[in-house]
């Protein structure tokens, strides 16, 4: 085989944010397979490793397991630069920019849990104003938002637990001050 | 070193949007149900919920008409009309209107979810 002319250098980091993106991407994949009761409600799991990446290791970081693993999601499940392609990155955009201003509230009062909220209210909320604006300019959709809310603030709270859990009984716990600028 | 658990601010945050969640639902439910739209002369003399039982009296030039909402349906009870043609009509259907011409006062029933008139 021809050496490639072009050598690419990897650093440890690019290693580590392909690692936590793949991972990302299972949970979009095995979570694409459970059958849901309502379209456009599904529990977000692949948000726990973006949590997680947070918190271990920085927004920087979280930002890029979080768009890689939408992009490469939509690659796999076949909906890249479909109308669901961008409500995935719009929702995920939006959710960054909400935990990019929530991680510098005091740690002492705000944990995963709360994160977790906000960033799945920001990440609907992002949603529903392209639905509404773009996809379906003065469709009813905006009936459906107490639902899709409710919803949000439900799935939030279990991907905060979860979160929580890992973060403290896992390998994940981080012996040092866990957000280090990465 | 990381905290436990659910802190104070999350019960916060959890709270917060509960509240904002409940309210729409609230907001929605009362907006999504039927309402009853009375006119006066043309004029809007009242709006009400179809979910809440209560007379409405509306004075004409004739004199008083009687609007009964009750679980969920709208009538005009009564009315100083000579021919008692919008009594008679009884319950109004979704997205039907009773008219009493002599005393100028028309009822409502906005139609609860849509059809292809209103949609």
């Amino acid at each position: 085989m021809t050496p490639s002319t072009i050598e690419l250098p990897v650093t440890a980091q690019d290693r580590r944010v392909a690692a936590l993106a793949a991972a990302a991407i299972g949970l979009t994949l095995a979570e694409a397979a459970i059958p849901l009761p309502i379209p456009g409600v599904k529990p977000g799991l692949a948000n726990i490793v973006t949590l997680l990446v947070l918190y271990r290791y920085g927004w920087r970081m979280a930002a890029w397991v979080s768009l890689l693993r939408i992009l490469a999601g939509a690659l796999t499940l076949g909906y890249f630069l479909t109308p669901a392609f961008m409500l995935s990155v719009s929702g995920g955009l939006m959710s960054l920019l909400m935990l990019a201003w929530a991680v510098h509230l005091p740690r002492r009062w705000f944990g995963p849990v709360g994160l977790s909220v906000l960033a799945a209210f920001a990440h609907i909320s992002a949603q529903l104003a392209v639905v509404d604006f773009w996809l379906m300019p003065g469709g009813s959709l905006m009936h459906l938002m107490p639902l899709f809310l409710g919803a949000a603030w439900l799935t939030g709270l279990s991907n905060g637990l979860i979160t929580t859990h890992l973060l403290t009984h896992t390998a994940w716990a981080p012996d040092t001050p866990p957000l280090d600028n990465a | 070193m990381l905290k436990t658990g659910i802190l104070p601010g999350d019960w916060l945050i959890l709270v917060a949007g509960l509240g904002l969640v409940g309210m729409l639902f609230l907001h929605q439910a009362g907006s999504l149900e039927g309402r009853v739209i009375i006119r006066q002369n043309g004029q809007i003399h009242a709006e009400a919920s179809l979910r809440l039982n209560r007379i409405i009296e509306v004075p004409g030039p004739l004199g008083m008409s009687r609007i009964e909402i009750r679980e969920g349906r709208v009538r005009i009870a009564a009315d100083p009309s000579p021919r008692q043609l919008c009594v008679k009509q009884g319950w109004i259907p979704p997205g039907g209107a009773a008219v009493c011409l002599p005393n100028r006062i028309s009822v409502e029933n906005a139609a609860a979810g849509y059809d292809s008139l209103n949609y």
